[in-house]
Parts: C-alpha cells; sequence; structure tokens
C-alpha cells in the first residue's frame, strides 16, 4: 500500500489514471452517455455547422452530426485500435526479446539484427506504406502498427533477460534442471514485467496519436465512422469558420495521449525511482 | 579520431543492408500479387502479365533482389507514377526543402529546449519548472497535424500575420540558386525582400514540427542539469563565489547535454517522418508531401525510394551523433 500511497503523491500522475479511467468508460458506455448516439451514422442537413450551443456543446459537423457525440462515439475506436496493436505487439515483441536475451549464439544475434532494422525505419512511413498496401481500413491500420511496434518490447525485454541471466536463482533454476519455456515464462518474464507495463501504457498513447495520423490521411477508419483524426480532415473544406469542427475532436486527441503518457511516466518513477522526473 | 569514424560507419553496414532486404520484401511479398497491384484496377490479363515480365516478377525472388541492389547501387528508382520523372531525380530536388524545414525545426528545438531545460531545473519545483513540465508532455502528446490545423486558422486565415501555405508566394520567381536551398539561395543572390519571404513561410511549418523534439529535448536538459548540480563540483565552485550564470551556463550545461546528444540525434529520424504529415499540411514542396503523394496514388517506386533515403538519413545522424558525443566527453574516444 506504500506503492499506492506514493502513487497518489504524484499529482500528474494521477490526473493521467483519471484520464485514461476516463476514456475507458466513453469506450464502454459510450453508446449510452453520448446525446446523439444515432449520429454514429446519421446525417441531417437541416443542421449542420451550427457553432457550439447548449444543445450542442461542441457544435455539429458539416453532416449536422453532434460532434460532442461523435468525439465520446470515437473513444471506443480509437482505444480497440490502440489495445488491440499494443497486445499484439507485445504478442510477438515479448517472446522474441525473451529467446534473444536468454540463448546464445546465431538465433539472437539475428533477432536483434532484424529488430534494430525496424527501429531505424521511419515508423510513421512503414505504417503508411503498409496500410496503403493491405488496402486502406482500419484492419490494415492495426496490423501495420503491430508491425512497426513490436520492436520496442524485444529491445526491453533483450535488456531485461540479458540482465536476469546471470542471476543466482536462474543458475539454481538450471540446477534441478527446470525447463527453459518454464524459466523464460515463469520467472524471468515476472522480474521484467514491470519495463513492459510503462512501454505498453505509453504505447497505447502513441498508438492512438499515430492511427488518429492514419485516420487524417485517410489510411485508417473509413467515413462514417466517428473517428478523431478522421474529423480533423472532415474539417478542412470548413475553416476557419467553422472553427469547432476542428478543434474538439484534436482535443479528443491531445487529452487522451496526454492521458496515457502521463500515467506511464508516473508508472516509470513508480518502477525505477533513479529515472524519478520530480528530482 | 579516423578510426573512430570508419570503424562506426561499418557498424552501419548490416543495418543499412538490413533495410534493404526489408524495403524488398515489402513491395514484393505483402501484395497477394504485385503486378496486380501495379497494374492497377482496371489492368486486363495481358496488362498484368506484361508488367510481371518488365518488372522481372517471373523471376526466382533472390534473383529479384539481386536486380533491386543493382538498381538501388546505381540510383536507379524508376520512374515515379503521377510526376511521370525518375523518382531519384524528384527526390533530389525537393530534398533540399525538407532539410531546410527540419533543421529548422532542429534549431529551434535546440535553441528554445536546451536554455528551457536549464530555466526549469534551476527552479526546480517551482512554478517555472511547473508550467515547463505541463508544456513538454502536452508538446508530446499533441498530433501534428491538428497542431498545424489550429495555427493556421489562428495566424494564417484570422489574423493573417503568416502565410498559409507553400515555401515563397505566389507569382515570386525564386532564385535560381546554386544550392538548391531556397533561403540560401536567396541571401546568395542578395535578394533581401525573397529571403524575408520565405522566412515567414518557414515559421508555422518549423514551429509545428519543432515542438515534439522541443518537449523531449527541454525534458532531457532539466534531468540532465539537475543531476549536474548535485555534483561535488558545483558545491565547490559554488563555496568558493564563482559567478553562478557561468558555472550554469558554462560548466553544468556542458557536463549535463551527453544525454540530450543522443535525443537530439534520435529525434532526427522523428523530424523526417513528421516532415510528412507537416509538408502535405502546409503544402511544403519537399519529400514529405511527395511522399504522402505517393502513398495516396499507391506508388510504390516511390514508397521504397522514401523509406530507404529517411533510413540512409538516419544512419548518417546516428554516426554524426557518435562522432559529437566523443567531442563533448573525451572518454568515450578512448572506450570505443
Amino acid at each position: 500500500m506504500l506503492v499506492l500511497r506514493k502513487f497518489l503523491r504524484d499529482i500528474p500522475a494521477v490526473a493521467g489514471a483519471l484520464i485514461v479511467l476516463l476514456v475507458l468508460l466513453l469506450a464502454i458506455l459510450g453508446p449510452w452517455i453520448a446525446p446523439y448516439p444515432e449520429d454514429a451514422a446519421a446525417s441531417h442537413l437541416l443542421r449542420r455547422l451550427r457553432p457550439p450551443s447548449a444543445a450542442f456543446p461542441f457544435g455539429t459537423d458539416n453532416l449536422g452530426r453532434d460532434i460532442l457525440s461523435r468525439v465520446i462515439l470515437g473513444a471506443r475506436g480509437a482505444l480497440t485500435v490502440s489495445l488491440t496493436v499494443v497486445a499484439a505487439a507485445m504478442a510477438i515483441g515479448v517472446p522474441l526479446g525473451l529467446v534473444a536475451g536468454y540463448a546464445r549464439g546465431v538465433v539472437p544475434e539475428l533477432i536483434m539484427r532484424v529488430t534494430d532494422v525496424f527501429l531505424a525505419l521511419p515508423q510513421l512511413i512503414l505504417a503508411l506504406a503498409l496500410a496503403q498496401l493491405l488496402g486502406p481500413s482500419v484492419e490494415s491500420a492495426m496490423l501495420a502498427l503491430t508491425l512497426t511496434y513490436w520492436p520496442f518490447f524485444t529491445r526491453i525485454v533483450h535488456a531485461e533477460t540479458q540482465r536476469l541471466r546471470g542471476a543466482l536463482f536462474v543458475d539454481a533454476l538450471q540446477g534441478i534442471g527446470a525447463s527453459t519455456p518454464r524459466i523464460l515464462f515463469l520467472h524471468i518474464l515476472p522480474n521484467a514485467l514491470s519495463p513492459i507495463i510503462v512501454r505498453a501504457t505509453i504505447g497505447l498513447g502513441f498508438t492512438i496519436l499515430v492511427a488518429a495520423v492514419l485516420g487524417f490521411l485517410g489510411m485508417g477508419a473509413t467515413p462514417p465512422d466517428p473517428d478523431w483524426g478522421l474529423a480533423v480532415a472532415q474539417s478542412r473544406g470548413y475553416l476557419p469558420n467553422a472553427w469547432w469542427f476542428a478543434t474538439f475532436p484534436g482535443l479528443a486527441i491531445l487529452v487522451a495521449v496526454l492521458g496515457f503518457n502521463l500515467l506511464g511516466d508516473g508508472l516509470r518513477d513508480l518502477v525505477d525511482p533513479r529515472l524519478r522526473r520530480s528530482r | 579520431m579516423p578510426g573512430f569514424i570508419l570503424r562506426r560507419a561499418l557498424l552501419v553496414l548490416p543495418s543499412l543492408f538490413g533495410l534493404l532486404v526489408v524495403c524488398f520484401l515489402l513491395i514484393r511479398l505483402i501484395p497477394a500479387d504485385p503486378a496486380v497491384a501495379l497494374a492497377g484496377d482496371n489492368a486486363t490479363p495481358a496488362q498484368i502479365e506484361a508488367i510481371r515480365r518488365s518488372y522481372g516478377l517471373d523471376q526466382p525472388l533472390p534473383v529479384q533482389f539481386g536486380r533491386y541492389l543493382m538498381d538501388v547501387a546505381r540510383l536507379d528508382f524508376g520512374t515515379s507514377q503521377f510526376s511521370g520523372r525518375a523518382v531519384a531525380e524528384d527526390l533530389a530536388q525537393r530534398l533540399p526543402a525538407t532539410l531546410e524545414l527540419t533543421v529548422a525545426a532542429l534549431l529551434l528545438g535546440v535553441g528554445l529546449g536546451i536554455p528551457l531545460g536549464v530555466l526549469a531545473a534551476v527552479h526546480h519545483n517551482r512554478w517555472p519548472d511547473f508550467l515547463l513540465r505541463v508544456v513538454s508532455v502536452a508538446g508530446i502528446a499533441v498530433a501534428a497535424f491538428w497542431l498545424a490545423i489550429m495555427l493556421q486558422m489562428l495566424f494564417a486565415m484570422r489574423l493573417g500575420w503568416l502565410p498559409l501555405r507553400g515555401q515563397i508566394s505566389a507569382g515570386v520567381t525564386p532564385p535560381a540558386g546554386p544550392t538548391g536551398f531556397l533561403t540560401l539561395d536567396c541571401l546568395l543572390a542578395g535578394r533581401l525582400d525573397l529571403l524575408a519571404d520565405a522566412l515567414r513561410h518557414l515559421v508555422l511549418p518549423a514551429v509545428t514540427l519543432s515542438l515534439g523534439g522541443l518537449a523531449t529535448i527541454t525534458r532531457f536538459t532539466r534531468a540532465g542539469v539537475l543531476d549536474t548540480l548535485q555534483k561535488d563540483f558545483v558545491t565547490y565552485e559554488r563555496a568558493v563565489g564563482y559567478p553562478r550564470g557561468r558555472l550554469i551556463w558554462l560548466y553544468v550545461l556542458r557536463n549535463s547535454v551527453v544525454a540530450t546528444v543522443t535525443q537530439i540525434g534520435l529525434l532526427f529520424g522523428g523530424l523526417m517522418a513528421g516532415a510528412v504529415v507537416v509538408e502535405s499540411i502546409y503544402d511544403w514542396p519537399g519529400i514529405g508531401s511527395y511522399t504522402v503523394q505517393a502513398i495516396l496514388t499507391a506508388d510504390s517506386k516511390v514508397m521504397l525510394a522514401v523509406t530507404l533515403l529517411i533510413g540512409l538519413i538516419y544512419a548518417v545522424v546516428n554516426i554524426l551523433t557518435d562522432l559529437v558525443h566523443a567531442l563533448i566527453d573525451p572518454r568515450l574516444r578512448e572506450t570505443r
């Protein structure tokens, strides 16, 4: 409980946790919270481009849809993409990192070289190229982001595993004849979990951001999806008069990403006090 | 020192080879049939077959890879589908604009980020520090495309202080200068009026592109300076009454920026990628907007060449970063 008390004293981290909680709630309960849930697909041409008012706090867009509702409904898509991508990237990156850090010989060398190459590639451009080659859709965007994000996990897990390989408890496990998968997944992995969690938290924010860029450039979500990046792209023809159309979906991206980053930073401070920001 | 440079450069070769392999496989393996993808939606079977043969796609994969390597070695990236010109030619023509933008963004990031980081560290846990921490976290979280549109809306459309898009005003003939860098060419041609125009066009894109880097540089400088401030030599210099300003800006800073320099190197790759978004919003005639056009029209040859080019620039910047490290910290020259 000492940990919890320490975390609660870190105001930015608590703010981040609250934002993440809010985004989660919106993603789960969105259709019941949004004032006009039917505006995910409907259009009302009679009330298009209305400025913010009591009835439409964030105004309406070019098809007369309530922007507040679409911002709320967009949380589910953003979170689905980022959770899927980070989970898949972990599923690829973590085992590779464990093997690369534990085994000896050609295989680990090969894994780390490939990881280095992927880390040196321009991530956004690779994701854009992949999304286009696979045919623009949310699924392609998720696949493209996964293929560009796994190396970050491999590198962290590789470093941790290498550090732990020489530990006494690993020697002991080898001595009593524990199998390699058992050592890796039941004993080394739990010890390497905290940096993985930190990276995953920051990765969730980062993925929301890159997915928004893909949506903005037309390589992700497709109309009429209530996607934040797509909404900003659609607003461009109606500026500067319909300022609310571009402003609020972009703010949603900013707040969501900020939440995950603040939470990730806070978790890192807890896990590794040497890196404490407030020092 | 020359030996150090050479060794460092050789280390890059395996990565570059890997880069080539990935680029090659990307285009050959991802689409079910690259010939169909290249031919477009309305191609007849005969056209697809012709493309298959003219691109050598009927050959075994290792042969295709060999041909690809030869093409790359001759800087032959094929012809762009939408501009109808050689990709290498297009890239060479557009590279200066992108470099101009990224260097401007980097200068802004370093020129503001390092002083702000020092400021935050010196006023540790007081309001300038809190303010800068919030701003730097937000700077990483903001979507560049959204920020660009917000800045355009405010400073170009509403206030009219700065131009909306482009590299220079329409109807102005830029000097056909020797370097290809617009600002430099204006300066060399002695056209200060054009230089002012070009710089005004540079402000919004450079500010947009610099924000993420600015945030990172501020954070790392702050952490480094905080670390150094606790060293014994600082306590000693303070005790003997050494001028505080000189102590901090000269000695503490030099001992604190190693981590920041690493970040600057890493940032450059991020800036090149960020330029893709920023350039396409501000209609900046560089590689970024070219890449977006290529991606939207599925121009695979351009995509491949750009990925390779940015990977290469990234590798070169990494070597340069190590060199700067060695210059700042003489101990590194011996150990590596």
